[in-house]
């Protein structure tokens, strides 16, 4: 039997090495989540924005590191304080024919934040912004107040053909309104099943050597890795971490790992006297430890972020010191990796005053992040070591997220101490500074995932001085600042970086994207 | 008869209503969408304005008005995530279901009773015991792990047929289906097979013991008194006889089918129903949980009513009309 399994096994490998000469240049990718759409404005979501990349392009693109490189804009700069030029490429031909031009770009940022049953929409990127059409290759976006994240913000946004901008989501769906100036055109869109895209020979920048792209769906896990192992698909996003070390075995398959902006962190209650998920030994209440820096600190110092990355995360993801990993824009050089120091925690606990401990629940998502359970269990032993007694509860991110914003009777947070994640969509450190370590400010719109409510009157003016300042140099300087208060004061504990892993047949490898996008103009071939 | 199923046709209006209000205030009651759905660049004011978008600032009681208001009007609301009706979505990936239902069906019928009617007929030869024995695997092992290693075995150690997704779709009598095309064919068999193994067995053991205990009975030793051949006996009069049963439960199951291929089309990624329902489920897509939730007990309460018609075709005894009524 196992000869015949052999022979079967070379008999029909021969048989797909012989199709695959013939359609060399189709790719087949297996996706872990879907697009919800095909509309580019409908939904902001990664897996939308993946997709739409293939189809539409931004007037600046972000590149495989976020970072913001030319394109259906050739040049962007201020021209005073409150205006941004931007001179648009010229010769770009849409899918059907039609000249890029101004008109476009007018029409795209209408659309954009106002299309009809949007769960999600790019009306964030686009507040307090006016595009005003100077000539045919000419824009002004006009803001009330200085600034600086013109750029990012701007190449979020996919443009569309003026003739697109009165079509449906169902029309774009359906393909008829699918018309961008990307890499790849649209073919056919089954949801749940394929989405097929054809090559761009036409395209203005590099062509892609895949003159077909086919990509399947395929949620769970250990089915998305039986296809790629089964020659159903070339290449996989999102591979479970504990098949990595299976398939690194693998001599048919290639791996591609790269780190993601996503940095998982917990927050800690600061701003309730009775925190509730936090006790004293024995069940009785005590005024919140967690809004005592040196706790906090404390509790940093007993978290060996090397044992998660090793042990649970199968070695995996990067131990994290800051917000976001080395190399983005607005990370400081001088913050280190927190050591691992149990006893110097306990240490520090005793001075605070709590020498015999505490009890708490740390509170997680099971299904959000890589492994986020196991990283809350691990985390939570971790604490108990030095004296923290910590209880874990996690549950479907349905639950959690609503939960962790707003779920006590007032409307506040509920819990104590939570493990969250956060992807820095703009590439660089204002993100997870404006959301995640500012005051709580509904009416300004920061710390809008300020869970744990740090808040700190010099670390929010490091913040928004950087947020008025175009000057690249010196903004860079003071969201390294920020960051470094923050750490300082424990605003959060950082734990690791994410590193996502793509898997590919043989001759295939995925240049990583630190934004996590799947794009088939990122698989080249060896 | 017609009285019958104008009674039933009510009281199934009744099941559907009180399940719409255990449906509805359960998946309302856990979790919060609007964080499934924002943008995590989102500020305060614009998860404020999906809040009210969405309809989740208004009292449930509110919610619950409109969503019968519109269920009455033949719309279950749409779907938070793709903004599209939900009843058109889950219409849009019936078609699959139902393709996968229906071929682990003739599976289960076609392998099953065959095997339950010779393990019925030869109770102690060695493959009858064999097939008792392979039955039970196919109660005891759970669906996805047999899911995962039809797929290990057949797709990536063979190489026989692809692992996951749906194949080509065919044309027949205005039909679309991935069944009238080699490429579909050789897609749905892995899933088919998995969803059915249960069902299989399931066929195996009622065929199997009406047929022992139909064997000994006086009609079939009347048959055989006055000269039938064996064949005849088995395939018309023991054969009739065993149906009733066989049917009823397959009946049934053909719903559980629809509900439990849940699995089956995660593990093998087919495009149906219970894909969209995991899902909408992961995801909080209140509408078409809701909306999935009443078609299915629709199509249980009218599976019930057809397999009670059914019925009175098999066995002229029985008749359609309420007890005590």
């Amino acid at each position: 039997m196992r000869k015949l399994t052999t022979a079967t096994a070379v008999a029909f490998g021969i048989l797909a090495i012989g199709a695959g000469a013939v359609s060399a240049e189709k790719l087949t990718i297996g996706l872990a989540s879907e697009p919800t759409s095909l509309d580019p404005h409908f939904h902001n979501l990664g897996p939308n924005n993946a997709m739409s990349v293939h189809i539409f392009d931004r007037l600046i693109a972000q590149d495989e590191k976020q970072r913001l490189s030319p394109g259906l804009a050739v040049s962007w700069e201020p021209v005073d304080d409150l205006t941004w030029e931007f001179k648009l490429r010229e010769g770009v031909k849409f899918h059907d024919g039609s000249d890029f031009n101004a008109d476009d770009v007018v029409c795209t940022m209408a659309r954009a934040p106002d299309v009809p049953n949007s769960p999600s929409g790019y009306g964030t990127y686009l507040k307090g912004k006016e595009v005003v059409k100077i000539d045919d290759y000419t824009v002004h976006f006009k803001t009330e107040a200085p600034y600086p994240l013109m750029g990012n913000d701007i190449s979020t946004i996919p443009v569309i053909s003026e003739l697109g901008c009165d079509s449906t989501t169902e029309d774009f769906n359906a393909g008829t309104a699918a018309i961008g100036t990307g890499p790849f055109k649209f073919q056919s869109y089954t949801p749940g099943e394929s989405i097929v895209l054809t090559r761009n020979d036409d395209y203005w920048g590099d062509k892609p050597v895949w003159s077909e792209v086919e990509f399947r769906p395929i949620t769970s896990g250990p089915s998305r890795v039986a296809s790629l192992l089964a020659g159903d698909v070339d290449m996989i996003s999102g591979v479970p971490t504990t098949d990595i070390t299976t398939l690194k075995g693998n001599d048919d398959i290639q791996l591609s790992q790269g780190v993601s902006n996503r940095v998982i962190y917990l927050h800690m209650d600061q701003f309730r006297e009775n925190s509730p998920f936090v006790k004293a030994i024995g069940g009785g209440d005590i005024k919140n430890p967690l809004m005592d820096v040196r706790v906090r600190k404390a509790i940093s110092m007993a978290i060996s972020r090397d044992a998660i990355v090793e042990r649970v995360m199968e070695g995996v993801a990067i131990p994290a010191g800051q917000l976001l990993p080395e190399g983005f824009f607005g990370v400081s050089d001088k913050l280190d990796v927190v050591a691992y120091d149990p006893e110097g925690a306990k240490a520090l606990l005793a001075e605070a005053g709590y020498a015999d401990g505490f009890e708490m629940t740390i509170h997680g998502p099971n299904d959000r992040y890589i492994n986020d359970a196991k990283i809350a269990e691990a985390i939570a032993q971790m604490l108990t070591r030095v004296g923290i007694k910590t209880a874990v509860e996690t549950m479907p991110r349905s639950v959690y997220f609503g939960r962790a914003s707003k779920g006590s009777p007032d409307g506040l947070p509920e819990f104590s101490f939570i493990l969250v994640g956060w992807g820095a969509g703009s590439g660089e450190a204002s993100s997870p500074l404006k959301s995640l370590i500012h005051t709580y400010d509904k009416d300004a719109g920061f710390g809008s995932s300020n869970r744990g409510r740090h808040s700190d009157p010099e670390t929010d003016a490091l913040i928004e001085e950087a947020l008025r300042t175009v000057d690249d140099a010196k903004r860079q300087a003071l969201l390294a600042q920020a960051t470094e208060r923050a750490i300082e004061n424990v605003a959060i504990i950082p734990t690791h970086f994410q590193v996502n892993t793509w898997a590919a047949k043989k001759g295939l490898s995925y240049v990583a994207r630190t934004d996590e996008y799947t794009l088939a103009t990122g698989v080249v071939k060896e | 008869m017609t009285v019958f199923i104008i009674r039933r046709l009510l009281q199934a209006l009744l099941v559907v209503f009180m399940m719409s209000v255990i449906v509805f205030f359960g998946v309302n009651i856990v979790g919060d969408p609007v964080y499934m759905l924002v943008s995590p660049d989102a500020d305060q004011a614009d998860i404020e304005a999906a809040i009210s978008r969405l309809g989740l600032d208004r009292p449930i009681l509110e919610q619950y008005w409109l969503f019968l208001k519109g269920a009455a009007q033949g719309d279950l609301g749409d779907s938070f995530i793709f903004g599209e009706p939900a009843l058109k979505l889950i219409l849009h990936h019936m078609p699959a279901t139902m393709e996968l239902a229906f071929s682990a069906l003739i599976l289960a019928i076609v392998i099953g009773i065959p095997l339950g009617l010779y393990a019925g007929l030869y109770p102690d030869s060695r493959l009858s015991k064999g097939i008792m024995a392979a039955s039970i695997f196919g109660f005891s092992l759970p669906t996805f792990w047999v899911g995962l290693m039809l797929i290990m075995l057949f797709a990536v150690e063979l190489r026989w047929v692809p692992a996951t997704g749906r194949g080509d779709l065919g044309s027949f009598l205005g039909f679309q289906s991935s069944l009238f095309t080699l490429d579909g064919l050789s897609h749905i068999f892995l899933p088919a097979l998995n969803l059915a193994l249960l069902k299989i067995s399931l066929a195996i053991r009622l065929t199997r013991a009406g047929v022992r205990e139909a064997m000994g009975l006086d009609y079939v030793k009347y048959a055989r008194a006055k000269g039938l051949s064996t064949r005849r006996i088995i395939l018309v009069h023991v054969m009739k006889n065993i149906m009733i049963p066989v049917v009823t439960v397959m009946g049934l199951e053909f719903g559980s089918l629809i509900g439990f291929s849940v699995v089956t089309e995660t593990i093998f990624a087919w495009p149906g129903m219970g894909k969209l329902l995991i899902d909408a489920i992961l995801q909080l897509d209140r509408p078409v949980v809701v909306a999935y939730l009443m078609i299915i007990v629709l199509f249980f309460v009218l599976i019930n009513l057809i397999v009670d018609i059914l019925y009175s075709i098999l066995d002229p005894r029985v008749r359609l009309q309420d007890q005590g009524a």
